[in-house]
């Protein structure tokens, strides 16, 4: 099971690393992690997309709990949240190729943020669902480079993660 | 307020901790502290012969009295040799407090002379480690790691200081911080009463109870709660190799050690009960064996100051997040109150079965296969000339298995040993540890012919500071450990696993000015033993011939049950 987990922590230098290695030195998965300080500056929030089952999840979320240098921990999948990715996307756009990406990118509500003669670059923010969606529409053959921001999540309504 | 340097408030702030005695050894990055500490004579250094022995004798003291050690090295090499040392704390749980040298701040990463990353080696083996970036901060970060080391689940924990931190000219108002509190730590102080009541509940209902504890009940200082709650409801005690000593040994209602060289009861007892208390015990793959197949009929109660401990590899029924000694206080409470009372019928069926296994094979070891001396013998002989009161500092192999089976601990914190890292070389730095803080006591170092030899250059600290140890070495000229699995899984294939070409240990002691007794027959033993625990203020080393073919049992099969067991070299369950 996919699982996003935000994690509140001292915005300490090391502190990453920890985190980072805890994954690696128990063998748990990171499919993405986005890490910036928070409003309050001697806060980070980190948010981990992680897989595995109930025990591996509950697994991660106490280990990462042990960490000196977190304060909190939140499994966001356990309940409602909103989760966006940002992608940028850079094609080779010739002919009659761009159209199509213009057209993909309108439906998709991306935006065109680079043009050159030869090429378009393509920004999407959205669930990585989406943007998953939007590559395979336009198959992989004029693609010259995609870059993804990982998943950032917020839970839904008036819960928050703070202190 | 007094203005201190760096190095010198490195130095208070130990005092102030209340820290007798540190262990290290000097460097390049660390002169300014070595100078400092030349300058008092508060605390204590003890100078070892390799820093893996500083941070064994810190951690070592830790065991012997649930307060952190101190151990102090340089950076580079020094910080390296000491990696085992903290690893071997950290597997167990030990409060330790590791300063390391480190080059100087503005060096930090262009590969300087004796630069290593040293919060990057240690990061995934300690609790927690700090760096200091400002001399102002080492009070307030020494006050911290101490703070991290010895509460919740305790650990080792790294400060790792650049030179320039330490700088004598450099001076600050220097105070020692009264107390910590850090919002991203809250160590838990009690457990959820609804739990305990739950659990309770279920303890007196329960028709084949067993309670296993381990290093948790030790460090938690919670060994008089556990032995109340045992007695009042009659229930047997099996502890994990790191338990040992939380129930008294001799008691009748201990079952022994259990796991994977646990006794045939322990082992039976847990495989066929319907309730497990588990109190700071981790579940560990050498106490569970097959998980898949453990315990079958029985419901877990997990009481562990560690979340994290809980439902990792066998999921609990009841969790308890706790500190064992509040929570066994409470459950011992609520037994007290409770009107229900254990189903004697029941209780009395269930030690009716423990006793017929305890009779079927029960310590059973054999001396007629042999001419040479047990050594099992040998550690009935150390439990009767010590009257079972001795710190017994084990390193790793048979020799500790023997030692964990056969000396009778009846104290906490009296039995001494690295079980979840399993460091050989471990002993004789955790005997001097002990020793050094326990004068008046006997304190052993249980060893084999193999491991006293990685860290046997501490013989010359032993001289330099007079730690009059009792070295019993069980030679069986052989790593016997791995040699009894090759006789179990390899068709008797010896690769590497014995020792020609030892050192006369007799000639090599007596070189380091210590005493050297060596002994092959039964029937020298005790006398021997007897005259060298007379001489108090001497190091005996006692060369002990045992034999070579001996294996440890019961010993599980792998991958079984709790009660699949090989018995002897031909008996299986
Ligand atoms: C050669 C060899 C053979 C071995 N064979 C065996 C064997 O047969 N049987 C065996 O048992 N072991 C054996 N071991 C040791 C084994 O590897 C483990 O080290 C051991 O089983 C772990 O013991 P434990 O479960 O008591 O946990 P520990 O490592 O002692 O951990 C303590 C637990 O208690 C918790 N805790 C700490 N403080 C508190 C507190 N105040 N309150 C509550 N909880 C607390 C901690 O969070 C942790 O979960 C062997 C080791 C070696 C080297
Ligand atoms: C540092 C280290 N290296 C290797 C091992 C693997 N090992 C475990 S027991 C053992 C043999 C120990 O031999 P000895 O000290 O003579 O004890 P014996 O088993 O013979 O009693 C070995 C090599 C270990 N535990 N620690
Ligand atoms: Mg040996």
């Amino acid at each position: 099971m996919r699982h996003i987990i935000s994690v509140l922590m001292e915005n300490e230098p090391g502190a990453l690393s920890r985190v980072v290695g805890l994954f690696s030195q128990r063998n748990f998965n990171i499919e993405s992690l986005t890490v910036a300080p928070t409003e309050d500056s001697t806060l980070s929030r980190m948010t981990v997309m992680t897989t595995g089952d109930e025990r591996v999840i509950e697994q991660i979320t106490k280990q990462l709990n042990k960490l000196i240098d977190v304060v909190k921990v939140v499994d966001l999948s356990e309940g409602d949240h909103i989760e966006r990715e940002l992608m940028m996307i850079k094609f080779k756009a010739n002919g009659q190729m761009r159209a199509e990406i213009k057209r993909t990118a309108d439906i998709f509500r991306g935006q065109i943020i680079d043009i050159t003669p030869n090429t378009y670059t393509v920004q999407l923010v959205g669930s990585s669902d989406k943007l998953d969606a939007f590559i395979a529409s336009l198959g992989n053959a004029s693609i010259m480079e995609v870059v993804r921001s990982g998943v950032s999540g917020i839970a839904r309504g008036e819960k928050v993660l703070t202190i | 307020m007094e203005l201190l340097s760096g190095a010198e408030m490195v130095v208070r702030a130990l005092r102030d901790e209340g820290v007798k005695y540190i262990y290290g050894y000097p460097g390049g990055a660390l002169l300014h502290v070595y100078d400092a500490l030349f300058q008092q004579d508060e605390v204590e250094h003890i100078l070892v012969r390799h820093e893996q022995a500083a941070t064994h004798m810190a951690d070592a003291y830790a065991r012997a009295t649930n307060k952190p050690g101190v151990a102090l090295v340089t950076s580079g090499p020094g910080a390296t040799n000491a990696i085992t040392g903290i690893a071997t704390a950290y597997m167990d749980s030990i409060p330790m407090v590791v300063i390391t040298g480190q080059v100087m701040s503005f060096l930090i990463g262009e590969d300087a002379f004796q630069e290593t990353d040293m919060l990057g080696i240690s990061r995934p083996i300690v609790k927690h480690n700090f760096s200091v970036t400002r001399a102002e901060d080492i009070p307030s970060i020494i006050k911290k790691a101490f703070y991290i080391a010895q509460t919740g689940r305790p650990g080792p924990v790294v400060i790792d200081i650049p030179k320039d931190m330490t700088t004598p000219t450099e001076r600050f108002p220097y105070e020692y911080p009264k107390s910590v509190k850090l919002r991203s730590y809250n160590p838990v102080t009690k457990g959820h009463s609804g739990q305990i009541r739950k659990a309770v509940d279920m303890l007196l209902a329960a028709k084949r109870p067993m309670i296993y504890t381990g290093g948790g009940i030790i460090m938690g200082d919670a060994s008089a709660e556990l032995t109340e709650l045992a007695h009042l409801l009659k229930y047997p005690v099996t502890n994990t190799l790191m338990g040992l000593g939380g129930f008294p040994g001799t008691d009748p209602q201990f079952v022994g050690m259990l796991g994977m060289h646990g006794s045939y009861e322990a082992n039976m007892a847990m495989h066929h009960s319907d309730l497990i208390l588990a109190i700071g015990a981790r579940f560990d793959d050498r106490v569970t064996n097959g998980v898949d197949k453990f315990c079958p009929t029985a419901r877990i109660i997990h009481v562990d100051i560690d979340p994290a401990s809980i439902s990792k590899t066998v999921q609990a029924d009841v969790p308890i997040v706790g500190p064992s000694k509040a929570v066994l206080e409470e459950m011992i409470q609520l037994v007290k109150e409770s009107k229900k009372r254990p189903d004697q019928d029941a209780i009395d069926a269930w030690w009716k079965q423990i006793d017929e296994w305890r009779a079927r094979h029960g310590g059973r070891y054999r001396t007629d296969d042999s001419e040479m001396m047990k050594p099992q013998q040998v550690i009935e002989m150390l439990c009767k000339v010590t009257n079972g009161d001795a710190f017994v500092c084990s390193d790793v192999g048979q020799h500790q298995m023997f030692a964990a089976q056969y000396y009778k601990y009846n104290k906490p914190n009296r039995w001494i040993n690295s079980g979840g890292l399993g460091t050989m070389g471990f002993g004789l730095p955790a005997a001097m540890g002990v020793k050094m803080n326990f004068p008046e006591s006997d304190v052993v170092c249980v060893t084999g012919e193999g491991s006293i030899q990685m860290n046997i250059q501490e013989l010359s600290t032993c001289k330099q500071y007079d730690i009059p140890v009792k070295i019993i070495c069980l030679n069986n000229q052989s790593l016997g450990m791995v040699r009894q699995w090759q006789d179990m899984n390899y068709e008797s294939r010896h690769s590497q696993s014995y020792m020609n070409s030892l050192p006369d240990f007799i000639k090599l002691v007596e070189s380091y000015g210590h005493v050297g007794m060596k002994v092959t027959k039964y029937a020298d033993l005790e006398n021997a033993m007897r005259e060298a625990f007379a001489m108090k203020d001497r190091l005996v080393f006692m060369d002990i011939y045992v034999d070579p073919f001996e294996h440890v049992y019961p010993m599980q099969v792998p991958r079984g049950s709790m009660r699949d067991m090989w018995l002897s070299k031909t008996e299986r369950t």
